[in-house]
């Protein structure tokens, strides 16, 4: 057994006192400029700042890849979702005529718009490429307006951190940070392939961030919220995909 | 403590052929050892979700797109953990993503940052020219040959061999580090949304999404064949010698049995 020196204890009490208190800078400057998900928990808390910050220094305006026309898939796969709701069947049966989208929260002029206010707004079209976390993936053409448009109608506060966005569906929703939310290729998607939405693809009403995964493309969207504070909504982990025990972030 | 680190900066220095030398001596640098062991532990992480993030779509495309609706290029012949792939298996097997997802991409960081370090300081200390890069004349079919040769006999390599790498050892952990590792990260990085926003070449120059997808599968192919023959030559050549030096730099010494 050899001895360890003074020096090498002293060595190694410094490196590691260094470490921890630099450790300890890098989370408050992550947490000042919002580079920390709000699912960073224990076990993968690391890994996911890692991603998340990479991102958000790497990509924070880059444009996801748009695709030709002649790529559009000619069998584009509906992930079953679970059966629609009585509610979703009463709004279908009359055309979606009904279906309003809300949107509160840090707003000057709280509103709420039906889907022919929403085809009123300037649209925009992308063809571009969905993936599911599973690993399979479509390309579409998806027409929406950019969410962008809608939320400088409201007048959102500078302040305001997150967009959570809420399905028709019980416990489905998500959120998504201001880089994302204020993205040209963040839509509300009323669209694909030059027709109406079709309901087996979030039809009438999805939102649609083709940076991230499919599951952040939450299916009939009807509520809008900008928060500061993320943690008030559901269990604090900022979506429901957290709570099912699925990343935040699905932008890897 | 003076002599170990003397032998390890003058590398040049000659180093006598006794016991006492060969015990000081150490084996693998403190750098080499600590990346080792950081990237086993993250390939076994990565290894593990890989496989359960496989089970949810045991199916395999080429080109930009591919789902249960497009003729795969191949199929696993294993149950899914998705009902909605057509497996042909009456039953569904748990879904197990959302920890092998967080799972997956942390040890993906601990991997990606081990191997930096380890590139980084290799480079910097001399590791890749010293012990990785076979000699020229190493490389010549004939020596080659007589390597492959004594491999494929198992025959033990004797203790003055066990010091250095043959060139069949060296050039198989050269493509492992300078080809299999950056491609399995590289196809892995093509499947980010995110990061092919910025840099749309991390997966254009595979062809494609899905063909990422199915090169990273067969990336990992080859790297779980290279860590069975690796395991499988440390058992050959001696389990607590070989580990032992991987862990405290110098083999068990005298206590080894042959």
């Amino acid at each position: 057994m050899r001895k360890i020196s003074r020096r090498k204890l002293l060595t190694a009490g410094l490196v590691t006192a260094a470490g921890a208190s630099g450790l300890a800078v890098a989370a408050k400057f992550a947490e000042r400029y919002g580079l920390i998900p709000p699912d960073a928990g224990v076990l993968y808390g690391a890994g996911e700042t890692f991603t998340y910050a990479a991102q958000r220094l790497l990509t924070r305006h880059s444009l996801a890849r748009e695709f030709a026309r002649s790529q559009i898939s000619k069998d584009p796969f509906a992930d079953p979702v679970d059966p629609l709701g009585k509610d979703f069947h009463r709004l279908q049966e009359g055309g979606f005529a009904d279906w309003r989208l809300v949107v509160d929260g840090m707003v000057a002029s709280p509103a709420s718009f039906s889907l022919a206010e929403l085809k009123t707004f300037p649209s925009r079209s992308q063809i571009t490429l969905i993936a599911c976390e599973e690993g399979w993936s479509y390309i579409a053409e998806w027409t929406g307006v950019p969410l962008s448009h809608v939320l400088n109608l409201v007048g959102a506060s500078p302040q305001a951190r997150y967009v959570v966005y809420r399905s028709i569906q019980t416990d489905w929703w998500d959120s998504i940070d201001m880089a994302d939310a204020t993205h040209p290729q963040t839509f509300l998607t009323l669209g694909m392939n030059g027709a109406e939405l079709p309901v087996a693809f979030g039809g009438p009403l999805r939102l649609r961030v083709p940076r991230q995964l499919g599951y952040k493309n939450v299916k009939y969207i009807n509520h809008l919220t900008l928060t500061d504070n993320i943690k008030k909504f559901g269990k604090g982990l900022g979506s429901a995909a957290p709570e099912a025990g699925y990343a935040w972030y699905a932008g890897i | 403590m003076r002599l170990h680190k003397y032998s390890l900066r003058n590398r040049h220095a000659p180093v006598k052929n006794s016991q006492m030398a060969d015990e000081l001596r150490p084996r693998h640098s403190a750098f080499v050892r600590v990346t080792h062991w950081l990237s086993a532990l993250a390939f076994m992480a990565l290894l593990v979700s890989g496989t359960e993030i496989l089970i949810s779509h045991p199916r395999f495309y080429w080109g930009e797109t591919g789902n249960v609706n497009t003729r795969p290029l191949f199929s696993l012949p294993i149950p899914a953990s998705r009902a909605s792939v057509p497996s042909g298996y009456g039953y569904v097997l748990p879904d197990e993503n959302g920890w092998s997802r967080y799972l997956h991409f942390e040890a993906a960081w601990v991997a990606i940052l081990a191997g930096l370090v380890y590139v980084a300081l290799g480079l910097f200390k001399g590791h890749f020219r010293r012990n990785l890069f076979p000699a020229l004349s190493d490389l010549s079919p004939k020596r080659f040959a007589n390597v492959v040769a004594g491999h494929l006999r198992f025959r033990r390599p004797t203790d003055e061999e066990g010091w250095s790498y043959n060139v069949l050892q060296r050039v198989t952990y050269l493509i492992v580090i300078f080809v299999l590792f950056p491609a399995v990260i590289l196809t892995g990085l093509a499947l980010s949304p995110a990061v092919t926003s910025s840099f749309p070449s991390v997966v254009t120059i595979w062809g494609g999404r899905q063909s990422a997808r199915t090169i990273h599968f067969f990336l990992s192919i080859f790297l779980v064949l290279f860590l069975l023959v690796h395991v499988l030559m440390v058992f050959l050549a001696g389990f607590r010698k070989r580990v032992g030096a991987m862990i405290v730099s110098r083999p068990a010494g005298p206590m080894e049995r042959p």
